[in-house]
């Protein structure tokens, strides 16, 4: 069951990892993504960090950590193809993160909280 | 703060589903469903139809006119042919640049076009200088640019096809006269079209329905500059930055040189001829060697580690028709193109290498 966070990203459990990506509303609202810099696997990160740059044609925004943990995958494909973000931001998944306290998403949004968040 | 100016396209904007920003006291499209992507390479491959009625336009009638204006202006006017435009700068005491503008030359007055940010400060400018400028306000300004422009504007308006490259000239369009320049900021062939503010969503409609006229935002307007080399007031130059540094030197021509029949004149004409080809920095090209796309501001350094910057990113992005990023940068005149420099983005240091502009080949036709 996918999760929202506040920052536009989506997440989905997957065993002891969550997997995430950006939503068709911060795809949208980022416009041509032109660039993505991913962080490195094995890197330990807090919740809140800046850990992916999104360069768009119109400016640079971060992804942050949804919840501290180690990075255990990124998507290289689509670092090499950034326009998929666009193309299907639900399908565009950008890293797996094994959080440090368990894959406890409760206390994300579900879909329709989400919608509510952006109108 | 004053309520966002409506341009007389306000409306069609809307309409065709703009995302509409706020640039220079104006609401104004940044980009329309397709895409700054897909409209940039749009533009390049068939026709961007753009919206640049927030331009001042200005006309300077009466004689004397001429003489008048080369007092501020480091351009040959005098001698600007009827039906000819010219690339000029207002200039200040210190040799910086007040704002760039386009001259025509229309036969009993000069009409001319001036940034939006800048155009109050410009009619002041003009007014303290004893002229008399006349600020059009009941008129939109259009830019057709890319190959497809030609033909979509002359099944509509018969006669602009014969223009040259800068050509200005008036033709008649339902009963209505529009003032027509062979010209535009994207590096492609086109026209710019002021048109009566009451026929400028008719005019934009009917060009739209012409084969591969699209609608074009802001957004790839900054895009295309960027790769046809062409600098952006505010950004690339402003008043603490003089012609030979904002690469304008070309703009002054032989006759307002020193040794030139009417060489100096114009504010500060002391220190802008003088450092013609001489400036110590100058806004020079930079092709980023990976992906990252280097923005406005990103320093510049000589190494790869220490040192002080030797320069900035004046302006920078993803060229869509390069197909990577390019940018613009202040950096010391004696560098040589080729030579490789360093970039500092989100604490590291990317290489960069000095690169001839324009990034992709202007199509004027000349």
């Amino acid at each position: 069951m996918l999760k929202y966070t506040e920052d536009h990203e989506w997440l989905r459990p997957e065993g002891d990892e969550i997997t995430v990506g950006i939503t068709s509303h911060a795809s949208e609202q980022l416009g041509d993504v032109v660039f993505i810099e991913m962080p490195e696997v094995g890197r330990e990160v807090g919740a809140g960090e800046e850990i992916v740059v999104i360069e768009s044609v119109k400016a640079a925004s971060d992804i942050v950590a949804p919840v501290a943990g180690t990075i255990t995958a990124v998507n290289d494909a689509l670092a090499d193809a950034p326009g998929d973000v666009n193309a299907d931001p639900m399908a565009a998944w950008f890293f797996r993160i094994r959080p440090a306290d368990g894959a406890d998403l409760s206390g994300f949004m579900d879909e329709a909280a989400y919608r509510a968040l952006i109108g | 703060m004053d309520a966002l100016k409506h341009t007389p396209l306000y409306d069609l904007h809307v309409a065709l589903g703009a995302r509409m920003v706020p640039f220079a006291g104006w609401e104004m499209p940044v980009q329309y469903p397709a895409g700054v992507l897909a409209e940039h390479l749009h533009t390049r491959a068939a026709a961007g139809l753009f919206d640049v009625s927030h331009m001042g336009q200005v006309i300077l009638g009466g004689r004397g006119a001429a003489a008048a204006l080369e007092s501020l202006v480091p351009a040959d006017i005098l001698d600007l042919p009827e039906g000819r435009q010219r690339y000029g700068l207002f200039t200040n005491e210190a040799g910086g640049i007040l704002d760039d503008l386009m001259i025509a030359n229309k036969g009993d007055h000069l009409l001319l076009v001036v940034n939006a940010a800048c155009a109050a400060q410009d009619i002041a400018h003009l007014e303290a200088a004893g002229l008399a400028p006349e600020v059009v306000s009941d008129r939109a300004l259009l830019a057709l640019q890319g190959p497809a422009a030609e033909a979509a504007l002359e099944s509509l308006v018969p006669g602009v096809a014969a223009m040259r490259f800068m050509d200005a000239a008036d033709f008649d369009w339902r009963g209505a006269t529009l003032w027509v320049s062979r010209s535009g900021y994207t590096g492609e062939d086109g026209f710019e079209i002021s048109v009566p503010a009451g026929l400028a969503e008719d005019f934009a409609r009917a060009l739209l329905e012409q084969p591969g006229v699209a609608p074009i935002g802001l957004g790839a307007r900054d895009s295309l500059r960027l790769e046809a080399g062409l600098p952006l007031y505010g950004h690339d130059m402003d008043a603490g930055v003089t012609p030979a540094q904002a690469g304008l030197g070309w703009s002054i021509p032989k006759v307002r040189r020193a040794g030139g029949a009417r060489a100096g004149g114009f504010p500060g004409a002391g220190r802008i001829l003088p450092e013609l080809g001489r400036a110590a920095s100058m806004r020079r090209g930079l092709i980023p060697q990976g992906r990252a796309p280097l923005r406005e501001g990103v320093e510049i350094f000589a190494a790869a580690e220490g040192g002080a910057p030797i320069g900035r990113v004046t302006s920078g992005g993803f060229g869509p028709s390069v197909g990577g990023p390019v940018a613009m940068a202040a950096l010391p005149a004696d560098l040589p193109e080729g030579a490789t420099v360093h970039a500092e983005l989100r604490g590291k240091r990317l290489p960069a290498r000095i690169a001839p502009m324009p990034f992709v080949q202007p199509t004027y036709k000349r």
